[in-house]
């Protein structure tokens, strides 16, 4: 048995110093460093966004002229991409929660995963040198042959950088997969996992077989930089749409890898605040295998009029529908789970509720989008930038918003200010949509994306949507506030205060460095509520 | 776990034969060097040649062969995954039809 003294050892007090927290091996503290580091680049991400909002309040230049806007556009899209929504789930809360969700001390390779969070500060200080001193100009996608003959190196320094932290994504995968398989506690098989646990193997699939096709691309744009081999530029004999095909057979599975985790912590939420056994165990965890899987096949439909063939097209349009079903067969659990619950309305499942409301707009107009002749109307127009935000921030972003408050009190031992934590939810809920939503219309309309002005009929829906991103801001600074005071003040939080089942919240809040005071072992399933 | 795999000397020495044949095979066949013209089918014989050389270096020098088949199986999807990259790619290349200007 523990003594008491032995239980106020915990992570945080563990060692002292600064030195201590940049030379950890301990996941935990590595998954704080990745917090921190998410939240810097979010708010960076964010300012620019605001910036892009208010540029776009009227009609004509209002802070920037055409080039400068360009360039937040880049920096908004390239920061929350590659620094913000691809590491936040797995990088942040997977790191902290994987080990303790399976019963483990620690990931496999403490060490490789230190490197990962070197990798993505040294691939995002390359971008950012790339964004700010080479200017680059071309958008997240830095499409060639503009991203070449536009920019000095610009562009390769930036998919170096994507790279860099790419590598970093695929260190995290490897010791995601390592560490379930051979970590798992006692009597935990693969369907004890709970299945944030399957969305974190799922991804970690993705991040390893997919993000190596970056390092091709990076070879192939150096030589033709450097040496003049005509790979993407016509004048030299390539084929621009090929760089199109390198680019999204990484970044499209680059987008489950952004939501996959995120359903996988919808999962959590929805069991532990309906109270009850997750609907549908077996089919939401190979659900998130299937998407993985789907999720390689579908890439081309990024490029419906680039040039692509009609025959890739169809091929294309059919596969991409195909990711609904698994999605459907989630979210239609989820609901399952919620009927006949006890319900509670705390800030993680309204995060949650959020999240399916949000997402299922998403999704289904990504459906809209994989229809060709849809998608000839609607390509590069608002449509889609409303379809991915509804997709990137109001399922992925919710989704770690509510992680977040679920998991605070273990991952601190306080408890937040509740109020204060929904209060936030709601004005980002509504925030958003009153952002996203107009941008629906707008794009419906004929509003082209990425252009630093437009027609003078779009602006009262673009006044609206400005108005809604002060909307968002001001719920995130609400939360920003609930996080702090809940460090600072926050009242001693119990070591289940949620009344969960999953092995994290049987050790005590915050968790000791080496994570149970006793080796947990597993007797049964992860969500038994009786 | 098995233990790590002796391979007798003479095997690494006929690899490291063959591997020199086909080497000198792939300079015999290209085009600038040796003037061997079959059209498309010089750059499928000389990706033929390196395959097989891969395949040797996988199985022999990396120890493929007598290693864990789950390492084969990485291996294998892997590929298998390139493979598909490059045929759904080569699929839109193979099926353009070039558009003729209405203006």
């Amino acid at each position: 048995m523990s003594s008491a003294a032995d239980k106020s050892k915990n992570y945080l007090n563990h060692e002292k110093g600064l030195w201590s927290w940049l030379t950890t091996l301990d996941h935990k503290r590595i998954g704080i460093m990745y917090m921190i580091t998410v939240m810097l680049f979010f708010l960076i991400g964010g300012i620019f966004a605001l910036l892009i909002r208010f540029e776009l309040f009227s009609t004509g230049g209002q802070i920037v002229d055409a080039d400068g806007y360009n360039r937040m556009m880049t920096f908004h899209g390239a920061i929350m991409v590659f620094m913000v929504i691809i590491p936040g789930i797995p990088a942040f809360l997977g790191n902290f929660f994987l080990p303790l969700h399976l019963g483990a001390k620690d990931v496999a390779f403490p060490k490789v995963n230190l490197m990962s969070w070197y990798c993505l500060i040294i691939g995002a200080a390359i971008s950012f040198f790339s964004l700010f001193a080479e200017k680059v100009a071309t958008g997240w996608t830095f499409y060639t042959p503009y991203s070449i003959s536009e920019t000095s190196n610009g562009a390769i320094l930036l998919v170096l950088g994507a790279f860099v932290m790419g590598f970093s994504s695929i260190l995290t995968g490897l010791n995601f997969v390592a560490t379930t398989h051979r970590l798992r506690a006692p009597g935990m098989g693969f369907f004890q996992m709970p299945l944030f646990v399957w969305g974190l193997y799922s991804t970690a699939i993705l991040q390893i077989i997919a993000t190596p096709v970056l390092a091709i691309t990076l070879l192939l744009l150096a030589a033709e930089k450097t040496m003049g081999i005509g790979f993407f530029d016509p004048k030299l004999g390539g084929d621009p749409v090929l760089f199109q095909h390198f680019f999204w057979f990484y970044s499209h599975p680059a987008v489950y890898i952004m939501i996959l985790p995120a359903m996988g912590i919808i999962s959590e939420l929805i069991t532990a605040f309906s109270r009850k056994v997750i609907f549908g165990y077996k089919a939401i965890a190979f659900s998130s295998v299937g998407i993985a899987a789907v999720s390689f096949f579908v890439w081309g439909h990024h490029m419906f009029v680039s040039g692509q063939s009609q025959v890739a097209g169809v091929i294309f349009s059919f596969l991409t529908m195909l990711v609904g079903v698994p999605t459907a067969i989630k979210t239609f659990n989820w609901v399952a789970t919620m009927y006949k619950g006890s319900i509670q309305f705390q800030s993680p499942m309204l995060y949650a509720m959020g999240f399916l409301f949000l997402f299922t707009i998403g999704g289904v107009t990504g459906v809209m989008l994989a229809v060709m002749a849809v998608d000839v109307h609607f390509h590069d127009t608002y449509f889609v930038v409303a379809h991915f935000h509804y997709v990137m921030v109001g399922g992925t972003l919710m989704a770690i918003m509510g992680g977040i408050y679920y998991w605070f009190p273990k991952m601190f031992g306080k408890m937040y200010n509740e109020f204060m934590a929904q209060l936030s939810f709601l004005f980002i809920f509504v925030g958003f949509n009153v952002t996203f939503f107009p941008q629906f219309i707008l794009g419906a309309q004929g509003m082209p994306r990425r252009y630093f002005d437009y027609l003078p009929a779009f602006e009262p829906l673009n006044r609206v949507s400005t108005v809604g991103s002060w909307l968002i801001a001001i719920g995130f600074l609400i939360g920003l506030y609930v996080i702090i005071n809940g460090l600072l003040k926050g009242k001693k939080a119990p070591d289940n205060p949620w009344g969960a089942k999953t092995l994290e919240w049987q050790t005590s809040s915050p968790p000791p460095h080496t994570n149970f005071h006793e080796q947990p072992v597993v007797t049964g399933g992860p969500y038994e509520f009786r | 776990m098995s233990g790590h795999h002796i391979i007798p000397f003479s095997v690494y020495r006929n690899v490291l034969i063959a591997l020199l044949i086909l080497t000198v095979l792939t300079v015999a066949v290209a085009k600038p060097v040796s003037g061997f013209d079959a059209g498309v089918f010089n750059f499928l014989i000389a990706m033929g040649i390196a395959s097989v050389k891969a395949g040797l270096v996988l199985a022999y020098f990396m120890q493929l062969k007598y290693d864990n088949k789950l390492y084969l199986a990485v291996i294998v999807s892997t590929v298998l995954f390139l493979g598909l990259l490059f045929s759904v790619a080569m699929i839109d290349w193979a099926t353009r039809v070039p558009e003729i200007s209405t203006l």
